[in-house]
């Protein structure tokens, strides 16, 4: 009963944050300068007719908020949620195209580079967190912190480009892009070509994301490791793996999911600059061209995809944390 | 920590920061995050002294001068236009420890306010502004730090404000857990029972025994927004008339350093960026161990050495 409280509390609040992006979406791009259209407007070399042609094209002559001749929901406003309802995100200045077509198929990409990289990074972070509570004290301990730290303090895209000019002039991998220019492959070579381009931008996600999984995974099981009830099962005489595997290890969990969840923004930044430096066809270079060449609806259109997916990541995550914990009762 | 109202705020400072000395002597960590912050703001302070050129003075550039190798002349070789790296890269120190410093204060002052008057008034008024925070938190804040300087100019001001604007979750959230924690104790009731106004006893009580927690969170903050100043200058928002490590990547990388072979004019901007935020992540591990006394692990050490 409280569960399922709980669970429609999550949606509903998943919900009301995502209205919530669209709007501070919709008055950071009305209400900030910068936006192309306006400008134009203003040009005195235009005559008026055009300059009303396009005040109507792009919607710039309904008022802002609430339409108070007529119908009151004839405002840029609600225009803007109808057309959002409808799936319509504006057309592209760049490539003349819907946004939202452009940005899907830019988000499976991204999507496939970002969950390789974290299940990596979460798998290898765990089990040298892991090994280094185990050694407790000893130099693997001290150099796991250290690598730790270190690998926080970086910059994502400098580590991208160091490994791009490794890994492309000692290794002979791709220098970017998601296929090999005009490769028209099909099949197992089309998915080992992809697979190529992968390997230096997922190699970077990882190094990244893996400093913090370790770090967690470490101190948790540390933590876990000074209980009383540790203490009781070696006295049981269980082995040391069957102390990891029954008592510890699930326990350890717990922070971890934790940390997935505030990753999120994280996850995104880093996407964002992987994607960049490589070429990478995703969401989060759609961002940064979009920047280049001053391509609003576009820009408007990949922010709130983005922050779409990462209210819902944090939901599915929520989720997955009180299946997990069974004293998660209340909020 | 005394509580007695005759223990002032000063002294209570003075105290923390013979404390602090005592504490950064002893751990190596700290130590070593301070040495480098403490190179990187002599080079920011001393930059016109020490650099061997001057890199916003308009230069020539030849074919053999762009892109050339460390030489005598140029130590850490020349960039895309034939500007010397090194004196850029020293310039650059200085960019990134304004706006990391400028940024933060504007988060952690934000961040602080919101985290006082939620946790100290409580009820409705804080619950709105946590929910208002927990809202701000999910949103990514790369994502939203590009759109609004895209839209508001590239200009330094304008960058120190959409990073310090988006930083003030974190700060926020920490300060009142910590003031609702303090605000429990005796000395706020006897307080309150000789008739301290609730402004009163903010800041002369509570911030002040905040204020350790809030300056061991700040360098994470700190980390944070020159991580992000890079970011965005490497991405192509950083002001155009200011050099900094992000900026000196943005045109490398973008003007074919990669292909030219010229590695020096994308190790080092990098190095510098690496260097910075590891001293202040080095330095803030310390502070939290000083702030915190929960994180001092030495004692669950085993009794091996006394390296750390």
């Amino acid at each position: 009963m409280e569960r399922r409280d709980y669970l429609i509390r999550k949606i509903s609040w998943a919900l009301f944050t995502i209205v919530f992006v669209a709007t501070l979406n919709f008055f950071m791009f009305r209400i900030l300068p910068g936006d192309p259209a306006r400008a134009l407007v203003r040009d005195p070399r235009l005559s008026k007719e055009v300059q009303d042609a396009i005040r109507a094209r792009f919607g710039l002559d309904k008022p802002l908020l609430i339409n108070t001749e007529g119908n009151p929901f004839d405002s840029q406003f609600f225009l803007y949620f109808a057309a959002l309802a409808r799936g319509d995100l504006g057309t592209s200045y760049n490539f003349n195209r819907p946004v939202a077509d452009l940005l899907r198929e830019r988000l499976v990409n991204t999507v496939i580079l970002v969950l390789v990289g974290q299940f990596l990074a979460i798998a290898l972070g765990l089990f040298l967190g892991l090994l280094a509570s185990w050694r407790r004290g000893t130099v693997l301990d001290f150099g796991t912190l250290i690598f730790g730290l270190f690998t926080w303090s970086l910059p994502t895209f400098w580590l991208g480009i160091i490994l791009l000019i490794v890994g492309s002039s000692r290794l002979g991998l791709p220098v970017g892009g998601m296929q090999t220019a005009g490769g028209r492959f099909t099949g197992t070579a089309y998915v080992l070509d992809v697979m190529r381009h992968m390997a230096l931008p997922t190699f970077t996600f990882t190094i990244i994301m893996l400093g913090e999984y370790m770090l967690i995974m470490r101190s948790s099981l540390l933590e876990v490791l000074n209980e009383d009830y540790i203490l009781t099962a070696k006295a049981k005489g269980l082995t040391d793996g069957q102390i990891l595997r029954q008592h510890a290890l699930r326990n350890a969990m717990l922070p971890v999911v934790t940390l997935v969840a505030l990753n999120l923004g994280f996850t995104v930044a880093g996407a964002v600059q992987v994607e960049t430096v490589f070429s990478w066809p995703g969401l989060g270079s759609a961002i940064y061209e979009a920047v280049t060449r001053r391509d609003y609806p576009m820009l408007q259109g990949a922010f709130l995809m983005i922050a779409i997916c990462v209210v819902l990541a944090n939901l599915a995550v929520e989720l997955t944390y009180a299946y997990l914990d069974p004293r998660i009762k209340t909020a | 920590m005394a509580l007695f109202a005759s223990q002032t705020s000063a002294s209570m400072v003075r105290s923390g920061i013979s404390d602090f000395w005592q504490r950064l002597r002893r751990s190596p960590i700290g130590l070593v995050g301070f040495f480098m912050l403490l190179v990187v703001v002599v080079l920011a302070v001393f930059a016109p002294w020490l650099a061997p050129y001057d890199p916003y003075a308009p230069v020539r550039a030849r074919i053999d001068t762009i892109y050339a190798p460390p030489s005598w002349e140029h130590p850490m070789g020349t960039d895309d236009g034939g500007k010397d790296v090194l004196s850029s890269f020293i310039y650059g120190a200085r960019v990134s420890l304004i706006v990391g410093f400028a940024a933060s204060l504007i988060s952690i002052f934000i961040g602080g306010l919101i985290g006082l008057v939620a946790g100290y008034y409580g009820g409705w008024v804080g619950n709105t502004l946590m929910r208002f925070t927990d809202t701000f938190l999910v949103i990514p804040d790369l994502p939203l730090i590009i759109v609004m300087v895209a839209l508001l100019g590239p200009s330094l001001w304008n960058i120190i404000l959409a990073i310090g604007i988006l930083g003030w979750t974190g700060a926020a959230r920490l300060v009142r857990s910590q003031v609702i924690s303090i605000k429990e104790r005796q000395f706020v009731t006897r307080a309150r029972a000789i008739g301290a106004s609730n402004p009163h006893i903010i800041f002369r009580h509570i911030l002040p025994l905040a204020l350790p927690l809030i300056l061991a969170n700040s360098t994470l903050v700190i980390s944070l927004a020159i991580l992000n100043e890079s970011t965005l200058a490497f991405l192509g928002l950083g002001d155009p008339t200011t050099i900094s490590w992000g900026s000196m990547l943005h045109f490398a990388f973008g003007r074919g350093a990669i292909s030219a072979g010229a590695w020096w004019a994308l190790v080092m901007p990098g190095l510098g960026i690496v260097w910075v935020v590891l001293g202040w992540t080095l330095f803030g591990y310390m502070l939290e161990e000083l702030v915190n006394p929960r994180l001092r692990t030495h004692h669950l050490m085993p009794e091996r050495k006394r390296a750390e």
